[in-house]
């Protein structure tokens, strides 16, 4: 895979470093002079210096065999920009860019330019996933697709301990779709497959369904 | 109304002749000093003359909104930076669906490439390159 890396600061020189590690070719872009020689001194032939939102410089890069585009640069216009080039011009197939100030997430979102990565995000999805609200953690939300998939541990005598999951009593637009026993292999249930406390479940859901897959799994509500 | 993102050398004169011209003008620009740039060589200051002048940032929504992107029928971006152009432009035609944009963009490559996919671009440095060649062209003939 051809992976080219705008953005030469800590996340797109380790990004870039991590992909080499795993064999991949990569193309690192850089336009801030010293931290390009500085860069260069490792990276040797991997990294080009120059504006990656120039034409020409991607071009340079070879960015029409590019599987993949990452723009991590610190500045939203330009990562924002990049991708639209990438996959409206050069019809790069895959694209990921760093979204820093989350308030611009909504122009990453009008111009198409998905998956847009917010670490302010991420680390709010850790707080969630540590500190859930519903006694549940979402694992996975596609709000295009309108689903999720959440993950809540049984406590004892919450409705659904101890019963099959055919006789759980589960809204319609949700699913049981794995069962995860404390210290055993996680599986995909039966009808007949009886839940314990103590379990883990992934449920998939149309959003806000949370409380009635509280009410079932963990009524007494385990949070932290 | 005319909206002009950028109160620099190309927006303030932009936004004074348009004013001259009779149309209600709005300007938006980050940094507040540059409001100086608008009441230079005027008579009456920008506000007395019916301008509008909101600091803000162009990428910022709500500085959009404050500046009156909801009412404008011409939107200018002219900002000093290429990438907030671009973006600025295309939230302004594609969210707030104003009729006419206009993005200043210095690189010519990317002005004609955006231009193919219908923004309204206008670049100096190709205007500039283009007289030079024929002031070269006009010595040596």
């Amino acid at each position: 895979m051809y992976v080219i890396v705008v953005g030469g600061g800590k996340v797109g020189l380790n990004l870039a470093r991590e992909l080499i590690r795993n064999g991949q070719e990569v193309t690192l872009i850089e336009g801030e002079r010293r931290a390009y020689l500085r860069i260069e001194q490792e990276l040797e032939h991997a990294i080009q210096y120059g504006d990656g939102t120039e034409l020409w410089v991607l071009e340079r890069a070879g960015i029409q065999r590019a599987d993949l585009v990452v723009a991590v640069t610190g500045d939203d216009e330009d990562n924002i920009l990049i991708c639209q080039v990438a996959k409206e011009k050069y019809l790069c197939e895959r694209i990921i860019a760093r979204c820093n100030n989350p308030r611009n997430l909504q122009h990453f979102k009008l111009l198409g330019v998905q998956p847009a990565v917010s670490a302010t995000d991420l680390i709010l999805n850790l707080i969630e996933h540590e500190v859930p609200g519903h006694g549940l953690v979402h694992l996975l939300d596609l709000p295009d697709e309108k689903l999720e998939i959440i993950e809540v541990e049984v406590t004892d005598g919450a409705p659904a301990a101890g019963r099959a999951v055919c006789d759980i009593d589960l809204p319609d637009g949700s699913l049981i779709i794995s069962v995860l026993p404390s210290g055993r292999a996680g599986f995909v249930p039966k009808g007949d497959t009886v839940i314990n406390p103590g379990d883990e479940v992934l449920v998939v859901l149309d959003p806000g369904l949370e409380p009635h897959i509280t009410a079932q799994f963990a009524p007494n509500g385990r949070v932290g | 109304m005319v909206l002009v993102v950028g109160a620099g050398r190309v927006g303030a004169a932009v936004a004074k002749s348009s004013l001259a011209a009779g149309y209600t003008v709005s300007v938006l620009d980050e940094d507040p000093l540059s409001h100086e740039r608008l009441d230079a060589g005027q008579a009456t200051s920008w506000e007395d003359s019916g301008g509008r002048f909101t600091v803000g940032t162009a990428i910022e929504i709500d500085a959009l909104l404050a500046a009156g992107i909801a009412e404008a029928d011409v939107f200018i971006a002219a900002t000093r930076g290429d990438n907030t152009n671009l973006l600025v432009a295309q939230i302004a035609q594609k969210r707030f669906n104003v009729d006419h944009v206009i993005v200043r963009v210095l690189d010519p490559a990317r002005s004609d490439w955006y231009a193919e996919q219908g923004l309204h671009t206008i670049c100096a440095v190709k205007l500039g390159i283009a007289m030079f060649e024929k002031a070269i062209l006009d010595i040596t003939s």
